[in-house]
């Protein structure tokens, strides 16, 4: 094994700078430590900042090649994108914010891939090891810029949410752009070629592979999605830090790893599915057809209440708990039901909130929309603290709610839902549930609860229902 | 052996990280899953600094230097857009740590 030649010699920066870096993933994991409760992670952020800041500065003064103008381009074209869409995003847009931003990550690394590839002319004199590194960071680079592309596209309406899939060829498809990708960039790896066409068809395979596993995704699996893409795009960052031999890019990249499959898992595990499966596609679609036959199937009555009948059973609780979904968060009602707490509230009811992790289209997506709403964090109870309070709640308040307060995912085996942890609202003393329709949900089940006798249905738009018995509430 | 002194640490590196990020991650409540994600969207950014090493080599070649400016804007666009957006968020969740008192104080409008 000799030294690498001239041409690699940007891979294998050695440095005493590289104590900064050090500095910098130091920092990365200091900010991240503060994000464990919302009075320290404002600061945590900032900390990460500072090790962003340190990282890039330290970079550009240990370079000493030219083309300062490229980087100046570049940075200015990246703010000028960055911070205004940054600034004015919606909470409510949100996910497919989160997605964007992950997929310019994953374009940025597989680009750099590229740029290695070319300027070492198909990665001669490099140890083999960079280069397999490197090809690893861009085919998944490249999978992750494409499938968050495609996220972005389905979150924000560009494409359709529902599944758009090949059918039962969709995995053999997947697994033959996969096999192709990996035996171009063997081949490349293994010095076979360095063919710039060779490096460009497992580009286009994987980002191919990309398109090929999100668009068979429905909305409902959004979140899982999302966080899985976060993750690869952190593995590649890692990948690219290894062929660059750069500790802070590994850390970073390593951590952002971790982050995304922890999310990954428990997005999963809330519901009910398994990652393969959601891989595999096909299901979590708007409009599943299971759902439309089942609707009306079930013998039991429905109980509907009015705005009025609802203010007086809520006027006189003692403890009330509203469990928002993905219904409060589409008709925009946080800030109605955040009027409504406060009328409640002043009327010395006890309010809290129950947030089911997969409530919204991004983990952790609700208790933003009620944070914005000026909710405070003490009033947001996760799932696991819920459950242990609805035995003493006389009211919970569902509000666009379904999937993830259905009793059959505990009680019916048979239910394709079986097994999920749902928010245990059948165990408070009355439920009402505001709905637009009997229709059932994304997973196109029927819920129990709504034939509960306990129950009552107020149904409407989530934001005009809940704004009615604010009203209601005043009047008493 | 040189070469491999480096491979190895800087797998022992990635592999220390990864324990690292599964117990510090682990902590975050799930209240703050999102701006956990835009954060790590952040700092994953930091591919930018590929994009700043590789791009003095660049030489003459248009292509390079084009593909090159769109990774270094990319990377900018991350780590920019995800620190200031999580920043967003999180003044959100500070704004009123306690329901009771000084609530009051915080609210604004």
């Amino acid at each position: 094994m000799s030294a690498p030649p001239l041409a690699s010699s940007f891979l294998q920066s050695t440095s005493f700078l590289d104590v900064l870096y050090i500095v910098a993933f130091a920092l990365f994991i200091q900010g991240l430590r503060g994000l464990s409760g919302p009075t320290t992670a404002v600061r945590g952020n900032r900390i990460a900042g500072v090790g962003m800041a340190i990282a890039v500065i330290a970079t550009l003064l240990n370079r000493n090649e030219g083309n300062w103008g490229l980087i100046v381009l570049g940075i200015a074209l990246g703010t000028a994108v960055g911070v205004p869409a940054a600034r004015q995003v919606k909470m409510t847009a949100m996910p497919q914010m989160v997605a964007l931003f992950n997929g310019v990550g994953g374009g940025a690394v597989f680009l750099i891939s590229w740029s290695e590839f070319r300027l070492t002319h198909g990665y001669q004199g490099v140890a083999t090891y960079i280069t397999i590194f490197s090809l690893f960071a861009a085919i998944v680079g490249s999978v992750s810029f494409w499938g968050s592309n495609i996220a972005f596209g389905k979150l924000q309406e560009i494409i359709p949410g529902r599944p758009i899939s090949l059918g039962s060829s969709q995995q053999i498809v997947n697994l033959l752009l996969l096999i192709l990708a990996v035996a171009a960039g063997v081949d490349i790896a293994s010095g076979g070629t360095h063919s710039q066409g060779i490096f460009i068809v497992m580009l286009v395979c994987a980002a191919l592979l990309g398109n090929a596993v999100v668009f068979p995704i429905g909305g409902a699996d959004m979140p899982v999605v999302i966080s899985m893409l976060n993750a690869f795009t952190g593995l590649s960052a890692a990948a690219t830090g290894i062929a660059l031999n750069n500790p802070a890019l590994i850390v970073a990249g390593m951590i952002v790893g971790a982050s995304g499959s922890i999310l990954t898992n428990l997005m999963a595990v809330a519901m009910n599915r398994s990652i393969p499966a959601i891989i595999a596609g096909g299901f979590g679609g708007t409009g599943a057809v299971a759902g439309a036959e089942g609707a009306g199937a079930h013998a039991g009555t429905v109980k509907s209440t009015s705005a009025a009948d609802a203010a007086i059973q809520l006027a006189y609780a003692n403890r009330v708990v509203i469990v928002p979904g993905s219904g409060m968060a589409v008709a925009q009602a946080q800030h109605a039901v955040r009027e409504l707490t406060k009328e409640l509230e002043k009327r010395g009811v006890e309010v809290s909130y129950a947030i089911h992790p997969v409530a919204g289209r991004m983990p952790g997506h609700m208790n933003v929309l009620l944070a914005e709403a000026d909710v405070p964090y003490d009033q947001l109870k996760e799932m696991e603290e819920a459950n242990q309070e609805f035995g003493r709640t006389d009211v919970s308040l569902v509000i666009g709610a379904n999937d993830v307060t259905n009793p059959a995912a505990k009680t019916n085996p048979a239910s394709p839902i079986y097994g999920m942890p749902i928010l245990e609202v059948n165990d408070s003393h009355s439920v009402i549930v505001i709905k637009r329709s009997m229709n059932p949900g994304f997973a196109g089940i029927e819920n129990e609860l709504y034939y509960d006798p306990k129950t009552a249905m107020l149904f409407g738009d989530a934001k005009s229902a809940v704004s009615e018995i604010t009203a209601e509430l005043s009047q008493l | 052996m040189i070469l491999a002194s480096v491979l190895t640490t800087n797998l022992a590196i990635l592999v220390l990280a990864g324990f690292i990020g599964f117990v510090v991650i682990s902590k975050v409540p799930n209240t703050l899953h999102t701006p956990l994600m835009s954060g790590t969207n952040a700092i994953h950014g930091i591919v930018l600094l590929g994009g700043l090493l590789i791009v003095g080599f660049s030489g003459n070649g248009t292509f390079n230097k084009i593909i090159l400016v769109i990774a270094i804007a990319f990377g900018t666009i991350n780590v920019v857009g995800g620190f200031l957006v999580t920043d967003r968020m999180l003044e959100m969740f500070k704004a009123k740590p306690k329901s009771g008192g000084d609530g009051d104080k915080g609210a604004k409008s």
